[in-house]
């Protein structure tokens, strides 16, 4: 997948190189059979939990660390996809495989309508209103409209593939959404790393420098949120099969800080930055609830922490001491 | 043959006029100044010609082709390109990075999602850069140059998508005098060998009157004067506006 540079300023170039790739490969194939038999399938399902996350945050980021762009209520593609897929597979005798297709598809689709509005507001408090009120639209008609969307009793029981269905083992859930999660990481990474990407990059730095270059602005905006709506819509098929179940939770904007929280957390400036991100906040809150009650006082202080003391994210910090040690080296 | 032609041009913000009427040509390779006190409407005239802002009234033909009213994009395309007052660059990018963004764009690869872009445009890049002397400083971000280099990476962005004709805001603003020849060098001898149209504003009269090769004097928003060096130098109207009438001083 190459290394992971920085967004802001690469400075030379820290590969990771190919045994690295594959002793990563290796953990990640043995891990789940250690997790579930060494430890317990709850581990396992963490695990997955963090893939799923993972994903939704590096495509989140594609929109906030690459194109600048606040958006608050992202969400809304993740939550439209995980409803629509299971919407799908419970009211209608869709095939799976249709049906999680059709999932992100009707991300993109509203990313497509939520940009086609939010893309041409100058500044990102506008740009933070525009997307949480389309948020809220989304998350309104799920939480309401209860004939068509079951209401605050959410779907329950979601009929998933037997393939990849978490009955009596997570192992193969595990796998499908480490095979997806890798691939669209990938692609996103090649995106970034394109001649498109460097152009977003440019967008953000300067608009009006881009504009008498010759750029469209609001174009490559449109582009980079809908592309992230379609890859945060993946993320949602794979919370709904890893779940059997979505309420309108999912699309509240709540969730969607969340997934802004990890990107900070984890550094928007890297692009693997919001992964690190959704692992520690997953683990933590798995972690920190089992002792105490008071999980959004502990996450809302490492937040303040982070923002005061490493503003570049956990990832950030990690990074510039590998590039320490390779200098030093 | 014109380049750029502008006729009746007017831009009011409020109940400022901040260009009136304003009426201009530059033909193919001049060196063309535009000077005038602050506030004349330098600026305002750059950001009429290239788009930036609607004018009220007026046309503005560029190569023959009346491009009033198209967006910056479009004007960019076809061959205009432009450089501000307060340098405008890519910050969080690299030197390199800085240029190749806009050879890729006009190599149109703007769309191009797939293909590294470590590997494209790399020559012409490179070519761009050793042009206006940042050859050497590539892999610096270029938010932390001094505000010569800025200057000189913002020409060499704007020299990389081969416009014709090259609009410069105030090329030397903010430089040492070491620092204004150098640049004003280079502006020449990049737009001497590229065959390119520069029209410039400047507040520096002495290099002014050294270098352009045609003058185009501005106040309160509109053309007191234009023509060669000596002529403008010689024009009353053009003192008065800097120095003053003649019997100011009898009269206080």
């Amino acid at each position: 997948m190459g290394s992971p540079s920085e967004v802001g300023a690469p400075s030379k170039r820290i590969g990771v190189q190919w045994p690295g790739w594959v002793i990563v490969g290796i953990v990640l194939s043995i891990l789940p059979f250690i997790l579930e038999k060494g430890f317990s399938p709850y581990y396992l399902f963490l695990a997955i939990k963090v893939l799923v996350y993972a994903l939704f945050a590096v495509s989140f980021n594609l929109v906030l660390g690459y194109g600048g762009m606040m958006s608050l209520g992202h969400a809304a593609f993740f939550g439209i996809s995980a409803y629509t897929c299971s919407l799908l597979l419970v009211k209608t005798s869709c095939p799976a495989i249709l049906a999680m297709f059709a999932g992100p598809f009707a991300a993109a689709l509203a990313g497509m309508v939520a940009a086609f509005f939010s893309v041409r507001v100058q500044g990102a408090f506008y740009f933070a209103t525009i997307t949480i009120a389309f948020s809220q639209i989304a998350y309104t008609v799920a939480y309401k409209w209860r004939n068509f969307t079951f209401g605050d009793d959410g779907i329950q029981g979601i009929p998933v593939p037997a393939l990849i269905s978490t009955e009596a083992t997570y192992i193969n859930m595990y796998f499908f959404a480490l095979a997806v999660t890798v691939i669209c990481i990938y692609v996103v990474w090649r995106i970034v790393k394109s001649p498109y990407g460097l152009l977003l990059r440019a967008l953000k730095g300067d608009p009006v420098r881009a504009t008498f270059i010759g750029m469209r602005g609001d174009r490559y905006r449109f582009i980079a949120f809908t592309v992230s709506a379609l890859f945060a819509g993946v993320a949602g098929v794979l919370y709904a099969f890893l779940e059997t179940s979505v309420a309108p939770d999912v699309l509240s904007w709540t969730s969607s800080g969340e997934v802004l929280l990890m990107s900070v957390l984890g550094g928007m400036t890297l692009f693997l930055g919001p992964a690190v991100g959704a692992a520690i906040m997953i683990l933590l809150s798995a972690l920190v609830t089992s002792y105490i009650k008071y999980w959004p006082f502990t996450m809302g202080t490492i937040l303040v922490l982070i923002v005061l003391f490493c503003p570049k994210g956990v990832g950030g910090l990690v990074f510039d001491k590998y590039k320490g040690l390779a200098k030093g080296a | 043959m014109a380049v750029l032609e502008v006729k009746g041009l007017t831009k009011s913000f409020g109940g400022v006029r901040a260009v009136a009427g304003v009426n201009l040509e530059v033909s193919q390779g001049q060196f063309h100044s535009i000077i005038g006190p602050n506030g004349a409407g330098k600026s305002t005239l750059f950001n009429l010609i290239c788009g930036y802002y609607r004018c009220d009234k007026g046309s503005v033909v560029f190569k023959g082709e009346e491009i009033t009213g198209y967006r910056p994009e479009r004007i960019i395309k076809m061959g205009m390109g432009r450089s501000f007052q307060v340098t405008k660059i890519f910050p969080r990018l690299t030197v390199f990075e800085n240029v190749q963004a806009a050879v890729l764009f006009s190599a149109g690869h703007g769309l191009n999602f797939f293909s590294d872009s470590k590997r494209l445009v790399l020559g012409r890049t490179e070519e761009v850069l050793s042009m206006v002397g940042l050859g050497d400083r590539s892999d610096e971000t270029s938010g932390v140059l001094s505000a010569g280099d800025r200057k000189r990476l913002e020409l060499g962005i704007t020299l990389a998508s081969n416009p014709e004709l090259l609009l410069l805001d105030e090329p030397t603003c903010g430089m040492s005098p070491v620092e204004t020849n150098e640049t004003i060098e280079l502006i020449q001898r990049v737009s001497s060998e590229k065959s390119l149209t520069v029209l410039f504003t400047e507040h520096k009269m002495d290099m002014v009157f050294r270098v352009a090769s045609y003058i185009t004097v501005m106040n309160f928003g509109t053309v007191i004067a234009a023509g060669h060096p000596a002529d403008v130098r010689a024009n009353v109207r053009v003192q008065e506006c800097y120095f003053g009438r003649e019997n100011d001083a009898s009269r206080c």
